[in-house]
């Protein structure tokens, strides 16, 4: 039998995720809950995704009738589905093969959703041009990113492959890397700042890469994950000018980019600010740019839909790109059509608008709404402090932990985090996630929790977490 | 002009030995002729032909009404209410949305899987290897077979110079393995089918490739496609016995590469899982080999590829390396959800009672019998022509016949810098709009030719297709034949094999 010494080293470095304790936890509670064990709360209110519909935000109709459309085609046959909804599904099966969503497509997608995707961008760049030929399709945006790690990562080398990384950061890009035997190389973002990325942190955690690995990439996320932060024009410039200098290949992490709430914050695209900067930077920094139809107004994650703009990449690694794309065949369809319907939506005029921007509208002020009555509710509760919440899918609170709390956390083997984590868990029925899992400066901690979720949901949840939050605080003072 | 940080120079080089000749060049160059076509360019045809991949819908099969009545019913819960939707489809549909987090197919599910669906497939595994019990804990759905396949081989991948992981794979093989092997810096194993003997798997050969493995690198894994791609054919019992002893004994995880087990069509062949073989070799097998066996959504009676739906049943493996599985398979979020929900219909499908039950097994076994018919056609045909023999397609979805290719075309082809085959496919693209994938993309013996065409087109185009590939052939070899080759070194060893090659 293989036994751990044979495994991977790779995978084995993969730290272990606190979350497993608490989806253990979470599965106990649920099924004591479903035997009728009493407890002071019915359900368990989860949070701890990114996953608005696990947190009771519904898909949109238009997504949703388009895909059943062209999943069963027989629907189109009756008047029961709007006429733009059969006009979509036709056009997409058009451009499937055999007519049918269950043919493979080609590797890098269905070449109009990718035309789409490309029109979408220069549209949303103010003109900037994107050519179909630099997107891929896949399976989540994860996918692409651990692709384009692939190529840059040298596993064997020596030195090994660097990438900086921010501190803290979303699990699964850090989880990628060290699957990949690449080196992280924390940048830490700064909290008293809003989580502000300052040049002067970027230069210093490149030195002291010096000697331990060969840094090849910088990998940043705007908005931020669990951050929230929305980053400046003239912060991303210097990011550019930053890059450029230390000769690494920026990517662009930009899943959340249609989830801003600030109306002083706007999203800008990394590429639109490269080109804007002009030649010769325009034309020599490599760039990989990631966005996913799991967030958003549709949080679409279960259908796995996410691409991949590659902007000034030697033609030849392209076509090692490509292979690499090529051995997984293709991304799910319904993955691609999500895309496609995410980046072309119903248009004033069209039957499907007027729903369609209702469901968005309140799907928005919903957002608003939770991150204002987030931040009122942790910034009224001794021993907690939250930064603003520009955009993205989560609040990320600083927690004042009492030392008595600490110190039982380290009794029972637990980070003082997840302690708190277990123990809201167990007494509230929320579960968030906490703050270690993402990385956070020594002797800090943090939760997490998504916001996307309905005003019920989350006037329920901040209910619970105040009670919850008093009483602890309570306990161990 | 700065000079890129990602350059031929600097990228991984494990990445730059990565081929997969089912999308590789003979299929760029067939899309661009399609393309060609479209813009109103003539050709010396009509049509492009893409017998290269083994997509059933692109090629006109129906999906199973069943299938996509259920999986648009978990999409757009309204049509619960619809009166056009049969009650088995609304309650299965019902089902797995009840573990969908919000209800939502759009909810990410836990990396192995929604957890109604595991215990469905191992509910099928059990039924399916009369009374094997299969634990649903060793479930992991994945997207497609391939994430499943890559992600085991990438747990296993370790160390370094001669204690480098070695993976045993057949030749012919399908070119994930190669591509994945090569992705990930481990060992290629070649062990030889026999096409001698319809490319039954030879104890010995299996012996003769680890012996000669051992001596540079720590053989580990032994991957397996039953039935095969590219070759059809369907391993009998007691050489899958044969198999899992040897891996019991060299301490070998076994890679059963099982999505065809519904692609049976020689009545003289049945499928054998190997979970249900390692069972019956008792306790001692049973409960040490490892064995990792998928499945797909993508072939069987279904054909669902565009959904990325597969499985992966996991057996023998420590629970810390099942730590570090599911660690790993975390990175990837999940699998598509609507992939999940097509998996469960495979292994849910209507009962004898079942209001869909009629009709639900009317479409499979009309695809079934089409897909049994075409690859006798196909066989039949290509063994009627001179200087092609095909081995029997028991199973799968292809064939993959040995040419004969003259010693002047191997010339040319060598002049050119491409394999023989694959200038033979080109040619025959070029000439007749049909695009296979030369036999240099999957493996085979040295100095013996081929190429995998699929027998996926529907009956009438099957046989033109056949018809044009019979005509290109003779045209080919009687081009190529004109003249005497000069002798050299090379070809007096192609003189050598073509006594082995057929007439």
């Amino acid at each position: 039998m293989s036994v751990l010494q044979e495994i991977s080293p790779n995978v084995k470095n993969m730290k272990q995720l606190e979350f497993a304790i608490l989806a253990r936890r979470v599965n106990q509670i649920k099924e004591e809950l479903r035997q009728g064990v009493r407890k002071s709360y019915k359900d368990v209110i989860d949070v701890s995704w990114g996953d608005p519909h696990r947190a009771g935000v519904k898909p949109l109709s238009f997504v949703r009738q388009v895909l059943a459309a062209c999943l069963y085609p027989q629907l189109m046959n009756s008047d029961k589905l709007p006429v733009d909804v059969r006009q979509r599904a036709q056009k997409l099966l058009g451009g499937c093969d055999g007519g049918s969503v269950g043919s493979y497509t080609a590797t890098t997608g269905i070449s109009e959703i990718v035309s789409g995707i490309s029109e979408f961008i220069t549209k949303r760049d103010g003109g900037v041009p994107s050519y179909p030929e630099n997107i891929y399709i896949s399976s989540g945006s994860q996918w692409s990113l651990t692709n384009i790690l692939k190529v840059l990562v040298n596993s064997e080398g020596s030195p090994r492959t660097g990438v900086l990384t921010p501190v803290p950061s979303h699990c699964t890009t850090t989880l990628s890397l060290m699957g990949l035997g690449a080196i992280i190389i924390p940048y830490y973002l700064n909290e008293e700042e809003g989580w502000e990325l300052q040049i002067e942190e970027l230069h210093r955690a490149l030195e002291s890469a010096k000697g331990i690995c060969n840094p090849v990439a910088l990998y940043i996320i705007n908005p931020g994950n669990p951050t929230g932060h929305v980053q400046s024009r003239k912060s991303m410039q210097e990011v550019i000018r930053f890059t450029s200098e230390k000769k690494l290949f920026l990517l662009a992490d930009e899943v959340y980019q249609n989830c801003v709430y600030r109306e002083s914050s706007e999203f800008v695209s990394y590429k639109r600010v490269l080109a804007e900067m002009g030649p010769p930077l325009s034309d020599t920094l490599e760039l990989a740019s990631f966005h996913s139809a799991s967030k958003g107004f549709m949080g679409e994650c279960g259908l796995r839909g996410g691409y991949v703009e590659l902007v000034n990449l030697d033609p030849d690694v392209m076509e090692y790109i490509y292979k690499l794309f090529s051995k997984d065949s293709c991304a799910p369809v319904t993955g691609q059509i999500a895309l496609d319907l995410m980046m072309n939506p119903p248009q004033p005029g069209d039957p499907s608008y007027l729903i369609y921007y209702e469901e968005t509208q309140n799907i928005k002020t919903m957002l608003v709404h939770n991150v204002k009555r987030a931040l009122e509710v942790l910034n009224s509760l001794p021993g907690f402090c939250c930064q603003p919440v520009e955009g993205g899918a989560f609040a990320f609170p600083r927690l004042y932990l009492p030392p008595e709390a600490i110190q039982k956390a380290k009794e029972v083997g637990m980070q003082p985090d997840t302690f708190y984590c277990i123990r809201m868990l167990e007494e509230a029925g929320v579960l968030v996630s906490p703050g270690y899992e993402y990385g956070q400066k020594e002797g800090t901690h943090h939760i997490r929790f998504c916001i996307m979720t309905t005003v019920d949901t989350m006037e329920e949840l901040l209910r619970r977490l105040s009670s919850f939050h008093t009483q602890f605080m309570k306990d161990f003072s | 002009m700065r000079e890129r940080t990602l350059t031929m120079d600097t990228l991984n080089p494990q990445v730059k030995a990565v081929e997969y000749a089912v999308r590789g060049p003979i299929v760029l160059k067939a899309g661009d002729l399609e393309r060609r076509l479209q813009q109103g360019d003539k050709q010396p045809f009509t049509e492009v032909i893409k017998a290269n991949i083994g997509d059933a819908h692109a090629m006109g099969q129906q999906p199973i009404t069943f299938l996509r009545q259920v999986v648009a019913l978990c999409c757009f819960p309204e049509l619960l209410d619809s009166p056009a939707f049969p009650d088995d489809a609304k309650q299965r549909a019902k089902r797995i949305l009840q573990d969908c987090g919000g209800q939502s197919l759009g909810s990410y599910s836990a990396s192995q899987g929604v957890e109604c669906i595991r215990r469905d497939i191992a509910d099928y595994i059990t039924h399916r290897d009369q009374g094997v019990p299969s634990d649903w804990n060793n479930i992991y759905l994945t997207t497609g077979a391939s994430d499943g396949i890559m992600s085991i081989l990438k747990l296993l991948v370790s160390g370094q110079g001669s204690s480098r992981t070695g993976v045993m794979i057949p030749i012919p093989q399908y070119p994930l393995y190669s591509a994945a092997i090569s992705e990930l810096g481990a060992v290629q194993i070649n062990y030889y089918l026999d096409e001698a003997n319809c490319w039954a798997l030879d104890i010995e050969e299996l012996q003769r490739a680890y012996l000669t493995a051992k001596q540079h690198c720590q053989p580990r894994v032994l991957c397996i496609i039953n039935p095969g791609n590219p070759t059809g054919q369907v391993q009998s019992k007691k050489c899958i016995e044969e198999v899992l002893h040897f891996a019991y004994e060299e301490n070998l995880f076994v890679m059963a590469d099982e999505v065809y087990q519904d692609n049976v069509y020689s009545s003289d062949c049945q499928f054998h899982s190997f979970k249900k073989v390692l069972c019956e070799m008792g306790p001692e097998y049973f409960n040490n080999v490892e064995l990792a066996s998928f499945h797909s959504t993508s072939k069987g009676y279904t054909g669902e590829c565009g959904f990325r739906g597969g499985y992966m049943e996991v057996l023998n493996m420590d629970a810390q390396v099942k730590a570090q599985l599911i660690k790993l398979l975390s990175v990837r979020l999940c699998p598509p959800v609507s992939g999940q929900a097509a998996m469960n219909v495979i292994v849910n499908p209507p009962k004898v009672h079942e209001p869909s039950y009629a009709q639900f097994t009317k479409e499979k076994s009309s695809v079934l019998d089409a897909l049994a018919h075409k690859a006798n056609l196909t066989e039949q045909t290509l063994n009627s022509v001179p200087g092609i023999k095909c081995n029997p397609v028991q199973g799968a979805m292809y064939a993959f016949p040995q040419i004969f290719i003259p010693p002047r075309a191997i010339q040319e082809a060598q002049s050119l810098s491409i394999a023989p085959d694959m200038l033979y496919c080109l040619k025959l693209l070029e000439e007749t709009g049909i695009c296979v994938v030369p036999g240099s993309g999957f493996g085979q013996r040295e100095g013996t030719y081929h190429f995998r065409m699929t027998i996926l087109p529907n009956p009438e185009k099957l046989e033109i297709l056949l018809e044009k590939l019979k005509k290109f052939h003779l045209r080919f070899l009687e081009e190529y034949s004109q003249q005497e080759p000069q002798i050299t070194r090379t070809t007096e060893e192609q003189h050598r094999q073509k006594s082995k090659q057929p007439d």
